[in-house]
């Protein structure tokens, strides 16, 4: 029951997480030119984003889930579950933030899930 | 057009650049992990845990690469979709195999093979849509609204 609990919080704490964060860096805007200096004032602009700070508690609670799971399990059981992230992420983009996920991006998102489920599990 | 393909081959480096911190900081997180044993879901084993955790330089290595992975991802997902760079990071467990049989000589089962091959045509279905579909946010720069 715990196992099935903490892959929630893999699964859901990471998508949840990332959109948070994905939505924070398109609203703060891509840095000027790809140099450090430039990249760096960008991440902390985004780091002082209040999506940001909604994100980061969700991707740490997933990040110890996932440490407990990787010490309770082999890596072969818990990447395969976590592979249903892409799928979650996918419905998450769509819904939360809007984009058009067209039939060959679902297609792409369902064989990468399958996909990554086959290579941990072999 | 110059501007989309200028803007599918910086999203192009930029995942590959997220792919290559991604797979070291798993793989380094992993063997950290590993030294440490079975956690127990106690308050003296998680404390334990915790301890090993802030001591173990293997884990902060891999911490460390986790965020080189987290800053190339928030840098990318500022212009590209959600939906396009997350599948287009899966492109790590097809680079880990590669990995595993050139450098390492490891044999890899047909299950394996065949997961690598749904992850490429997966990622190449996803390339070819626009990295970007949402219109675009406030901008930091002019240069970077004229790019949009």
């Amino acid at each position: 029951m715990l196992t099935v609990l903490l892959l929630f919080v893999l699964i859901c704490g990471s998508t949840g997480g990332e959109i948070a964060i994905s939505h924070g860096a398109k609203k703060t805007g891509e840095p000027k030119r790809m140099r450090p200096r430039e990249v760096l004032v960008f991440i902390s602009q985004v780091m002082s984003n209040g999506w940001f700070l909604l994100g980061i508690p969700l991707m740490a609670a997933s990040f110890f889930a996932l440490l407990i799971l990787f010490s309770w399990h082999p890596l072969s059981f818990v990447i395969p579950i976590s592979a249903l992230s892409y799928v979650v992420g996918a419905l998450g983009a769509k819904y939360l933030l809007k984009e058009e996920v067209d039939a060959a991006r679902w297609a792409g998102v369902i064989l990468v899930c399958a996909g990554v489920a086959l290579v941990a599990a072999g | 057009m110059a501007s989309e393909k200028r803007l599918r081959i910086k999203t192009l480096i930029m995942v590959l650049a997220m792919v290559v911190c991604a797979v070291t900081g798993d793989l380094l997180l992993k063997r950290g992990m590993s030294e440490l044993g079975a956690v127990q879901f106690t308050g003296s084993g998680l404390g334990q845990a915790l301890m090993h955790i802030a001591t173990s330089g293997m884990i902060w290595l891999g911490i460390l690469f986790l965020l080189g992975f987290m800053a190339t991802q928030m840098t990318v997902m500022s212009w590209a979709d959600y939906s396009y760079v997350m599948p287009a990071g899966a492109f790590g467990y097809a680079l880990q195999t590669f990995l595993a049989v050139v450098v390492l000589h490891e044999a890899v089962s047909m299950r394996r093979w065949i997961g690598v091959f749904l992850i490429c045509i997966g990622v190449v279905l996803v390339g070819q849509t626009k990295p970007r579909t949402t219109e675009c946010a406030e901008r930091v720069s002019e240069k970077a609204v004229m790019s949009c």
